[in-house]
């Protein structure tokens, strides 16, 4: 049975849509990320299922049960705040407290839930602070804590790591990962625009875009498999290159593509006769480019490099002014500015897309 | 920006003596008041607060004794004794006639006539020796100038809270006030609330309305609610002018101020933190009393003193709503009648005046901090 | 005493029958439209219709109020000046017609105009400079807490201590009011400063800049503070002198809180009563509006048609700020 389940759902603040016709099936026991860049309306959704945003149309069930109109404490949720949203009156105990005294839960179990909470997130010697007492990642971990004592079906995060820094983000990333772990009963859906905390902790990952569902997928389905020319670029780092090309053959067992400008390439993906003479995008991602002597998929003169160590970047500024080429090689490469690279990639990982910009895989 | 080398200039001397200048101007007014309220009430008639501390020169009228206190010394006849009695003083300079009270310098020997001389010592000692016995009834009149050393008393206080009414009149505005600052904070925090982070029609509308009630000139509500007391005292056969009365007067009053200072505050807490207790099953009642109202206390606090100051300081109100009778008189308006009854007796009005000020001074310098934070919410929120 | 325990009684009570009402009302529209139940899709739709009620049922006192001692008086006071003395009889624009012909009626105007001009002119210009100047020194904090005392006088209050530096003795005796003490120890013939006409507004007006320069200067002083501290150095870099810098980039940067604190004064000016009635009673030539309202609703039996236009001339003196009030306020909750 699917824990949450949107159908059809929309949003609109007057006559400004934010959210398109979503449908999604979240099971039990999933950790699924809401991902996308800002003003997606990722947050909004996450909101219209916590019930503090009103549903414009569509329907939410939770559990099985319809929720649209429940009033945000019965509907078996619990949210973690990006700015932790702690009371800054009561101690940790009473914050942890607060839900369970409000729906006048007996002294005995509060106390117990609480001191379970606490336990699991190493909080018990902090109960009796004040919120202002405790660091950012302490707070956040309080702020979880609270969720955690609802017992709630479901956990909903709001992008919980964004005002913590760098290093503290990691460390609370890994806790939130390990918790799923011990908890995996719950289902939890988190939201972030922040591709590394979306490939790491998800079991499943949405990809929203301007109010609509760019694609549904595992992590690695996202990175290998983009539905489109928006998923591709968004996951991944530095973005897929993308190659404006002209379909020369197609047929089932692959399509053959000329490079504008550039050599051609023959993909292993199946293509449509009438692809032929179509324009399309030929995209790769930077990692997957190589250094070569022999016939290059794309050759042209670096501006840029980029010396991290571990890898070395190469950019390169195709003519018309598009989005520069990137190579990401491994290691270290004494290459300078103005001289002339050559590059290919191995033939299974160049992606396709056509004239919409869809992947040629999910024709 | 002190430590900056570019600040030490003769710059930095001029702004120091500006603002020391500044800082006189602005506290020596209200301490003259108060170094004159302790003063004693014959040297506050005579010379200035300045000079307080210095001592003060003041003509006195003495008699030396008569006829019946003189003896014989080696066959001349001597009267002494002291003019000043038992108040210290040092004499400067004495005259027995009222055309010249400072015809002598103390300790020179006056000539009377007949071979009769007066002298008159530094300490107000006398000595009145004539060849031949003194014969009046009375004794003779002297002018002494003495300097007196500055005297303070507590006597000015002791009078006007005994017999002018101060002391009652402090009691009264007590009365008003508590009552005026504590009721309009919690109808105007529940206001507040709805105005800040409840969803209704017409709420935009009702904050520019609010806003708008700031600045409506008091003295438009003065005829239409004295009527409309009149009217309902008449109704219900009560007197018109009661505590009530002015409670609620002050209440709708400060109404403006509050809600928009609570609300500009509640508006500013965090939207997450209410949104939480949402999540957390709480009501808007619930989330109100117990996460909106802890969290506002400083915007509370500042209200109260806003509204505290401006309900003992006011006089208009007051007057028209309280009347002006001796029984029912706030302090700021005794005070005003003592101006008229009393205008040249300045210690009457100076311990006056500093008995008004004192309760207003206190709340400003304990709560300073509160005062200040509600005047930057109500005014550059924003900004 | 028994007056305050009386007094406190009633704080109780007030405070309780004000939170009652807050707590029962609340209470019975829970009662009646349940937001926890057995079918939550039901409680949900109680909730929403209760959530059209309760605002209303939170802001109903505080309307109320508004509406009796704000709202109503102001449209009373419009119809009251269209009547006469007793509030009886139609007289149409009469009562202005006076108002505008009496002599009495323009001195008010005039000297309440010299307010207008000096007063938040005087109040701001004072509390720019303190606020500029205090921050600049270790013992800032405490010249400011002094400077900002007055405020916390009553206008009556304050109108003793100027008289008392008022104060006017005959030639020859010891002035005990500092002014003419200063006066005569540089040569001069002390004055019965309030009685000089025309110069005697002015000797008025210092009271309420001396109460208000404090207003003026706590506010400016947080405005200059909230200056980004890279533009000052910005322009030290650029070789600006310190006088430079504050006329050229602190002050364009405060412009709209100078503009608060003026008008913010300004709208006390037109209220200003306290302090002419306690030292001159508009004798000598002082007379203010407010004042003057105070005196017709009052002296003599009161002539509220008359009390009421001169109340009218004063709300309509106000609204043009009351207007830029509220856009501000409006701008500033869509920038929210």
């Amino acid at each position: 049975m699917s824990a949450v389940t949107l159908t059809e759902v929309s949003k609109s603040y007057g006559s400004v849509e934010v959210l398109r016709n979503i449908n999604l099936d979240i099971e039990k026991g999933e950790l699924v990320v809401f991902v996308g860049p800002s003003g997606c309306g990722k947050s909004t959704l996450l909101r219209m299922i916590a019930g503090l945003e009103k549903i414009s149309g569509g329907t939410l069930e939770i559990g099985g049960a319809r929720m649209n109109e429940v009033p945000p404490a019965q509907r078996g949720i619990a949210m973690v705040f990006q700015s932790y949203a702690l009371y800054p009156h009561m101690t940790v105990r009473d914050n942890m407290a607060f839900g369970m005294k409000i729906a006048k839960r007996p002294k005995g179990e509060i106390d117990k839930a609480v001191e379970n909470a606490a336990r699991i997130l190493q909080l018990t010697p902090y109960l009796d602070r004040l919120p202002k007492a405790l660091s950012g990642g302490q707070r956040q971990r309080v702020a979880i804590g609270r969720a955690i004592v609802r017992d709630p079906k479901v956990f909903l995060f709001d992008e919980p790591l964004s005002n913590l820094d760098a290093a503290l983000r990691v460390a609370t990333r890994i806790e939130i990962a390990q918790l799923k772990d011990n908890m995996p009963e719950s289902t939890m859906i988190y939201v972030t625009h922040d591709q590394v905390e979306a490939m790491t902790l998800a079991s499943r990952i949405v990809v929203l875009h301007g109010g609509d569902i760019e694609q549904v997928g595992t992590p690695l389905e996202l990175y290998e498999r983009p539905a489109n020319v928006f998923v591709a670029r968004f996951i991944g780092s530095p973005a897929m290159n993308m190659f404006p090309a002209r379909v020369t053959a197609a047929g089932p067992d692959g399509t053959t593509v000329e490079i504008e400008g550039g050599g051609a390439v023959a993909v292993p993906i199946p293509g449509r006769a009438e692809d032929v003479g179509s324009v399309v995008k030929l995209g790769v991602r930077p990692e997957d480019l190589t250094l070569t002597d022999g016939p290059a998929l794309y050759s042209g003169e670096i501006s840029i490099v980029e010396a991290l160590g571990e890898t070395t970047l190469l950019y390169f500024t195709p003519e018309g002014g598009a989005d520069p080429i990137i190579a990401k090689l491994p290691g270290i490469h004494r290459l300078g500015r103005g001289q002339t690279a050559r590059l290919s990639a191995d033939p299974a990982k160049l992606h396709l897309f056509d004239a919409e910009e869809k992947s040629y895989l999910y024709r | 920006m002190e430590a900056t080398p570019a600040t030490k200039s003769p710059l930095t001397l001029v702004t120091h003596l500006t603002v020391l200048l500044l800082v006189a101007l602005w506290t020596l007014p209200t301490a003259g008041l108060f170094i004159s309220s302790l003063r004693d009430k014959d040297q506050l008639a005579v010379s200035g607060w300045w000079t307080a501390l210095s001592s003060s020169s003041q003509s006195l009228q003495g008699r030396t004794g008569a006829a019946p206190d003189q003896k014989e010394e080696n066959g001349v006849y001597v009267i002494t004794g002291n003019l000043l009695g038992d108040t210290a003083g040092r004499v400067s300079a004495f005259g027995t006639t009222s055309r010249e009270p400072e015809a002598y310098e103390a300790g020179a020997a006056a000539d009377l006539g007949d071979g009769a001389t007066l002298t008159v010592g530094e300490d107000g000692a006398y000595r009145l020796e004539s060849p031949v016995p003194f014969e009046s009834k009375r004794g003779q009149r002297v002018f002494v100038t003495a300097e007196q050393p500055p005297r303070f008393t507590l006597d000015n206080y002791r009078e006007v809270l005994r017999s002018e009414g101060i002391g009652r009149s402090f009691v009264n505005s007590l009365t008003v006030a508590v009552p005026a600052t504590i009721i309009p904070i919690l109808i105007a925090a529940f206001a507040a609330y709805a105005l800040a982070w409840m969803e209704f029609p017409g709420r935009a509308l009702l904050i520019a309305a609010v806003v708008g009630l700031l600045v409506v000139p008091l003295q438009m509500s003065l005829i239409p609610l004295l009527r409309l007391y009149n009217g309902v005292a008449e109704v219900f056969g009560v007197p018109a002018k009661t505590y009530l009365g002015i409670w609620l007067a002050h209440t709708g009053f400060g109404m403006p101020l509050a809600i928009y200072l609570l609300r500009n505050y509640m508006a500013g807490l965090p939207r997450e933190v209410l949104e939480s207790a949402r999540v957390d099953g709480a009501s808007d009642f619930e989330i109100f009393t117990k996460i909106i109202l802890p969290l506002s206390f400083p915007a509370l606090a500042s209200f109260a003193i806003f509204q505290f100051l401006w309900v003992w300081n006011d006089l208009l109100v007051a007057i028209v709503f309280l009347g002006a009778q001796d029984e029912s008189l706030v302090l700021t308006g005794r005070l005003v009648n003592l101006l008229g009854s009393r205008g040249g007796n300045w210690e009457i009005l100076t311990a006056s005046a500093f008995i008004t000020i004192v309760v207003p001074l206190l709340v400003f310098f304990t709560l300073q901090r509160y005062l200040v934070r509600g005047l930057l919410a109500g005014s550059v929120k924003g900004g | 005493m028994q007056q305050l325990f009386w007094a406190l009684g009633t704080v109780v009570i007030g405070v309780v029958g004000c939170a009652g009402y807050f707590y029962v009302s609340n209470l019975v529209l829970d009662t009646l439209l349940p937001g926890r139940g057995p079918d939550p899709v039901r409680a949900g739709r109680n909730i929403n219709r209760a959530n059209l009620i309760r605002p209303w049922l939170f802001l109903a006192p505080a309307i109320l109020a508004l509406g009796i001692y704000l709202v109503y008086p102001v449209i009373e006071s419009v119809w009251l000046s269209l009547h006469d003395r007793s509030g009886q009889n139609f007289v149409g624009l009469s009562n202005y017609v006076w108002m505008l012909n009496d002599p009495g009626f323009r001195e008010s105007m005039f000297n309440n105009m010299l307010w207008l001009l000096v007063v938040p002119a005087a109040a701001t210009g004072f509390g720019l400079a303190a606020a500029a100047l205090t921050d600049r020194i270790w013992w800032g904090n405490i010249a400011k807490s002094l400077i900002f005392m007055p405020m916390a006088i009553s206008f009556v209050g304050a109108s003793v201590i100027w008289k008392f530096i008022y104060d006017y003795r005959a030639p020859g005796e010891p002035q005990i009011g500092i002014l003419n003490a200063l006066v005569t120890w540089f040569g001069g013939d002390p004055q019965a400063w309030l009685t000089i006409p025309f110069w005697n507004n002015f000797f008025l007006m210092v009271i309420l800049v001396w109460i208000q320069t404090g207003f003026a200067m706590v506010i400016l002083s947080a405005a200059l503070r909230g200056i980004p501290e890279e533009t000052v150095e910005a322009a030290v870099l650029d070789g600006a002198n310190p006088i430079q810098i504050f006329f050229r980039i602190k002050m364009p940067q405060i412009w709209g809180t100078i503009a608060v604190v003026w008008t913010t004064i300004t709208i006390l000016v037109l209220k200003v009563f306290d302090i002419v009635l306690a030292m001159t009673n508009g004798q000598w030539r002082t007379q203010v509006l407010a004042n003057l309202m105070f005196d017709w609703m009052f002296r003599g039996g009161g002539d509220f048609g008359r009390g009421a236009a001169i109340a009218v001339v004063i709300m309509v003196l106000v609204i043009p700020i009351m207007v830029w009030n509220i856009r501000r306020a409006n701008a500033e909750m869509k920038g929210h």
